[in-house]
């Protein structure tokens, strides 16, 4: 609904004279939409038609009121033409006159009355339009294969998806309504002007023409103008978030006039770009207004002649001074909705293209619920690619007992993620069956599946709310006081209760405010309260302090007891805990077996292991 | 409305450009006040009189009117964007060196995310206000004015009739204003809460399916959908009364006019041409009347952006340059703190409580302790990032506070925390302490810092892009760049906190060895990760609760006190493949 100012640089969002909202009919407005084309407009076009089906009767009423306006725009002038005529002169009729503005009164009402109800009854359809196509959107998001994810970074995605919402937004909501408007008093006022004289209609027209051509040149020359404003501020805020970011080197380097030097050439940069995108537009207007008197100027001089011949009348005159000045905003609507909805189908075709994405990974059609699993695992002869010239992993099967803890190691690329993504079915084998308790994975359900499965990944991800929330997240149904037991497991429980407003602390966007360890120790409570019988454990890399390390080991112990674990290990001491070590290399299972075992081998492993032995040893 | 006022010191550069737009706007102001008269002449003179060459004079001088107006309204629109442009511009520099100069202690406290909207959204709130706004706000009240006055002056019975839409004008936009715009700032929170949604769903996607979650995450997501469809619902609701009434006003008053105009000219009172030029001045007025309703209520929104704004141009910088402050020249690197005590804004603790510390040039000190125990406030007091509420530091017995900012900082090389790079080459980030390095010394510095081999490994070797259009460096590679940039310094003074996290081992062994190399001969402060740098320094500081509450060697320590027994012990745990390995062997 409402634009924002601010030199974000993305979308058409300067808002004008602080009135906060951009006119859509204006050149800044248009220019300022990304200049794209839908490959497939019609298709495009005919996918956001049927959005509206559930709306027909709606979309008819507003026809209906759409043409009343349009008509009593169009009449409006004319009576008070007749007026002029018939009794505006000395000596002229009162009660006539005022009979006259009577009905002149009746048809404003009625206009009035139409646009009213045309503007809310098209806002709520755009609305609800818009509603809908953000359901499906999130629905289609939530079934996306997690390929996906990896190929369109979520950052891309979002700015992608809430632009092209918002264009099709002001499309819909405003522009197609004002356009349909345009459209009929257009009409309206051209069969007015036709019917009262064809003659001084016809000559008032011949403006109409280099209108539109010079809107299209403006436009022309303004997208030009306006790309570079968008690129020259983008580069502005991109240098102010990296600068500010990294304030703390800049400053220890002594760094910062050589910074405020480069901002400022941005900056200046920027305005120069802004200054000439201004010159044609602050142009435009003016011209258009020059027009618009050539156009009255035409009327009074031309039709002065005439109505001196007796050839009109001076009413005609009048109403068509008033008709030529409100035929000039439809043209200009016309002129830039072109470029809208050329904007507004190319952005729709990206959408549907989202929710027109292949999901490879279904329920199958008689997939039934797992019921409650002891927690053994099994891969038989598993292989996976996502590209079938480059398999990730190749013929791999091994078996886990319930409450084993297996260890994956090998070399980055080795395969590791794979084999948990495959055993939480993120993904579907090429080849081979996973099986947990001897049920192929492909007959189950995802939902049952995954609510005996947990996951804590290296960096675990918190949503913004609280603490609490993020715990609960592993159970929703979990008291306040098993939400607390599963901290204190997690060893959460101390740092928690330290801060302000213990478990009902606000986490800020992506756990900002928490620790890096901090945010750990929370995956873990999360995971604990899910007591889940089977654990996936994708141990962080990075260093914590060594008092929270000792925390977080000591939590992983109590979640990994009794439980299937499977641990993408890179400590060595959650690897010799384990029951039993997976070597993968290049998509192989090449070594099992504890850690002495494979380090009897003398393989891979032993080399892995002697590698951190010796920078350990420096 | 203070700060609005403040703000006000943006035009006093744009004096001149100020003057042409004011003349421009006169201009305009003249054409369209004279352009109603001579429609008047063509229709009373020409037309009513049945004189062709009346008709003609006057549409030939409503043209000439048409081309002055539209010489000067362009010339007005470009100078006040101008103007804006200025002021912006203005505003985002002194903004900018402002943030750049101000010291560690304020940025603590700050979000960048926050810093952002002030520079850019708050700027052009004001930018639209200050520099277009406010002149506009003048041309459309002296245009108001003018038409008033033309008006009263031919007939002010009918002038009253006119005018009478005025205030029903502004009493609508002032409807408008106090029913819908509060529910904009509904829509925007709901509108950010459901995008918070949709970014957790994008970002975090594995951890909902992994948590099964979905059907959750679902209805969480259409309830904000239906809450936020409902508030934009509403606003349509009302705005699709506000706008067509505003209409609807300004015909009442086209139709008043001609009713009373009409009778009047049936009365003989006034002419025809009298009652068109009415009807004319009408559509001159309407646009001004809905320029001042809608600037007169931006300016509480400016109101508060210019508030932000000079909040942070207000804000008190802790480190200051002494006024003659010397440069510090080429030092040993000799580190002293006296007494030092320190405590952050805000915070209810000493960070540093009396802390003494004699570092002599070239030593190595390891500074050890728990989370909070004040090891980073330690280390940014020597480049001055803070300044101690009382006591002192010294470098080579010289008070920080008594030297230039840049030449204390030119003698210190810092690997911090996170490592920072910024948008460039990896020559140009290696060298950004130094530009003028030659590419000689830039290699140079790679190969100590263990990072030549994955530099020559890209294609575009150091001239390889990096930062936000670049490509991805792993953090141990970031790491190995910001130890070379530390290293071109060349420093006497060297500061590493916490440097290697987020590796691997085999990474975490060779930035190791870089930065033994590093440390080689120069005062080094060390907030020390591993075992092999505590055993190596010259002398290890045990810090709690911003105390030094112990000094000596590892060994030392270890017989001596319980905390650092039990702080190596879980640093023991970590390095464990040691232990291993040399039983192993």
């Amino acid at each position: 609904m409402q634009r924002r100012g601010g030199p974000s640089g993305r979308g058409p969002q300067r808002g004008g004279g602080g009135g906060g909202r951009m006119d859509i009919a204006s050149l800044e407005y248009a220019a300022q939409l990304a200049d794209e084309k839908a490959a497939n407009a019609g298709g495009a076009a005919r996918r956001l038609l049927a959005y509206l089906i559930p709306f027909r009767s709606k979309l008819g009423l507003i026809l209906v009121m759409v043409l009343t306006s349009a008509a009593s725009q169009a009449v409006g002038p004319a009576l008070i033409g007749m007026a002029t005529d018939r009794f505006i002169k000395p000596n002229g009729d009162v009660t006539g006159l005022a009979l006259t503005m009577g009905g002149l009164a009746l048809v404003y009402a009625v206009g009035f009355f139409a646009a009213r109800s045309q503007i809310a009854l098209m806002g709520e359809v755009g609305q609800r339009l818009l509603s809908s196509i953000r359901v499906d959107i999130f629905q289609k998001v939530q079934r996306l294969p997690l390929g996906f994810f990896d190929k369109n970074p979520a950052g891309d995605l979002m700015s992608r998806l809430l632009n092209d919402t918002e264009v099709i937004q002001t499309f819909v909501g405003q522009a197609l309504v004002q356009v349909l408007g345009s459209v009929f008093s257009l009409v309206g006022i051209i069969v007015a002007m036709l019917i009262q004289s064809p003659l001084l209609a016809l000559v008032s027209f011949s403006v109409i023409p280099i209108m539109l051509i010079m809107t299209r040149i403006f436009s022309l020359w303004a997208r030009d103008a306006y790309r570079r404003t968008r690129e020259t501020i983008g580069d502005v805020s991109a240098n102010l978030q990296e600068e500010i970011a990294g304030i703390k080197v800049a400053q220890a380097f002594n760094r910062t006039q050589a910074g405020q030097q480069e901002f400022a050439r941005r900056n200046a940069l920027n305005r120069k770009a802004t200054m000439s995108a201004t010159a044609i537009t602050s142009a435009f207007q003016p011209l258009v207004d020059v027009l618009g008197t050539l156009a009255t100027a035409i009327v009074a001089g031309y039709g002065g002649y005439l109505a001196l011949q007796g050839r009109v009348s001076v009413g005609v005159l009048v109403a068509f001074v008033a008709y030529v000045q409100n035929l000039f905003r439809p043209l200009q609507l016309l002129s830039t909705a072109w470029t809208q909805a050329q904007a507004s189908l190319a952005a729709s075709e990206r959408i549907f293209e989202l929710i027109d994405t292949p999901i490879d990974l279904q329920d199958a059609p008689n997939a039934q619920p797992l019921p409650a699993v002891n927690g053994s695992v099994s891969f038989e002869n598993v292989s996976f690619a996502y590209d079938p010239a480059k398999p990730v992993l190749n013929n791999v099967s091994f078996t886990a007992e319930p409450g084993q803890t297996v260890a994956i190691v090998g070399p980055t690329g080795a395969g590791k993620t794979t084999v948990i993504s495959l055993l939480a079915r993120f993904y579907d084998v090429t080849a081979g069956t996973v099986r947990v308790d001897g049920h192929d994975l492909r007959t189950v359900t995802q939902a049952s599946l995954r609510s005996q499965m947990g996951i804590v990944p290296q960096d675990s991800f918190l949503f913004a709310g609280t603490i609490a929330d993020n715990i609960r997240y592993g159970r929703l149904d979990a008291t306040d006081a098993e939400v607390e037991a599963a901290a204190t497991a997690a060893n959460a429980h101390e740092f928690i209760a330290r801060t302000k407003d213990g478990y009902q602390s606000k986490i800020g966007e992506r756990g900002s405010g928490l620790s890096q360890g901090q945010r750990q120790l929370i995956g873990i409570a999360r995971a604990i309260l899910a007591a889940p019988r089977i654990l996936i454990l994708d141990e962080a890399t990075s260093s914590v302090d060594t008092r929270t390390e000792v925390l977080i080991q000591s939590a992983l112990n109590t979640l990994l007891k009794g439980r299937t674990s499977f641990v993408i290990a890179h400590r060595l001491s959650t690897i010799r805990q384990a029951d039993v070590i997976l070597v993968l290399d290049a998509g192989q299972l090449i070594e099992r077996g504890t850690h002495d075992e494979l380090v009897a081998l003398n393989g891979l492993y032993a080399e892995l292991y002697r590698r951190q032995f010796r920078y350990a040893q420096n | 409305m203070k700060h609005l006022r403040r703000s006000l010191i943006f035009l006093r550069p744009n004096t001149l450009l100020m003057t042409g737009a004011i003349i421009s706007l006169v201009a305009v102001l003249v054409s369209n006040l004279l352009s109603p008269q001579y429609l008047q002449r063509a229709i009373d003179d020409g037309i009513s009189a049945g004189n062709q060459s009346a008709i003609m004079n006057a549409v030939i001088m409503l043209l000439l009117l048409a081309l002055l107006r539209g010489v000067f309204s362009f010339a007005q629109t470009y100078l006040l964007e101008r103007i804006s442009q200025n002021v912006a511009f203005d505003m985002r520099n002194l903004l900018f060196n402002k943030l750049s100069d101000l010291s560690f202690s304020y940025h603590d406290q700050q979000q960048t995310g926050q810093l952002m909207t002030r520079v850019t959204s708050d700027v052009e709130v004001i930018r639209q206000f200050v520099g277009q706004g406010l002149l506009n706000l003048v041309a459309a009240v002296i245009t108001v004015i003018g038409v008033i006055i033309v008006l009263v002056a031919t007939n002010w019975q009918l002038a009253i009739v006119e005018l009478l839409s005025i205030p029903i004008i502004f009493a609508l936009i002032g409807f408008f204003i106090s029913k819908v715009r509060p529910l904009f700032g509904v829509v925007q929170s709901r509108l950010g809460a459901l995008n918070t949604i949709l970014q957790e769903n994008l970002a975090g996607i594995r951890v909902v399916r992994a948590f099964a979650r979905e059907p959750y995450e679902q209805k969480r997501y259409l309830t904000m959908n239906e809450a936020l469809m409902d508030v934009n619902i509403t606003i349509n609701k009302r705005s699709s009364v506000a706008f067509p009434l505003t209409f609807l006003t300004v015909n009442v008053a086209t139709l008043l006019v001609v009713l009373v105009g009409g009778i009047k000219v049936i009365n003989g009172t006034i002419t025809v041409g009298t009652l068109v030029a009415f009807l004319s001045y009408l559509v001159v007025l309407i646009g001004p009347v809905f320029g001042i309703g809608f600037l007169a209520t931006a300016i509480g929104r400016a109101a508060v952006s210019a508030e932000r704004v000079f909040e942070v141009l207000d804000a008190r910088n802790e480190v200051e340059e002494k006024p003659g402050a010397r440069s510090l020249g080429q030092i040993r690197g000799d580190v002293e703190f006296r007494n030092v005590v320190f405590k952050f804004a805000g915070a209810e603790q000493q960070a540093l409580d009396d802390v003494s510390l004699h570092v002599p040039s070239g030593h190595t000190v390891a500074i050890m302790g728990r989370t909070g125990s004040g090891k980073s406030s330690i280390i940014n007091m020597i480049p001055r990032f803070y300044d101690p509420q009382s006591g002192q530091v010294l470098v080579d017995g010289i008070d920080v506070r008594d030297v230039t900012l840049d030449s204390l900082r030119g003698n210190i090389g810092m690997v911090l925390q996170d490592t920072v790079l910024f948008s460039g080459t990896i020559r140009d980030n290696i060298a950004y302490g130094r530009p003028e390095a030659t590419p000689d010394e830039v290699v140079a510095a790679a190969r100590a810092a263990q990072a030549d081999e994955f530099i020559g490994g890209f294609p575009d070797g150091y001239d390889t892009l990096v930062g936000e259009r670049g490509v991805g460096l792993s953090g141990g590679q970031k790491q190995r760049v910001a130890i070379a940039r530390a290293l071109l310094l060349n420093p006497r003074i060297l500061i590493l906190d916490d440097s290697t996290s987020a590796v691997d081992a085999e990474t975490e062994y060779q930035i190791q060895q870089a930065l033994d190399k590093l440390m080689r001969g120069r005062t080094s402060f060390v907030i020390a990760q591993r075992i092999s740098t505590v055993r190596n320094a010259d002398m290890i500081v045990l810090l709690d609760e911003g105390k030094i509450i112990a000094t000596g060697t590892h060994d030392d320590l270890l017989r001596e006190n319980a905390l650092y027994g039990e702080i190596v012990d879980s640093q023991l745990r970590k390095d464990e493949p040691v232990a291993a390995a040399e039983e192993a062997n």
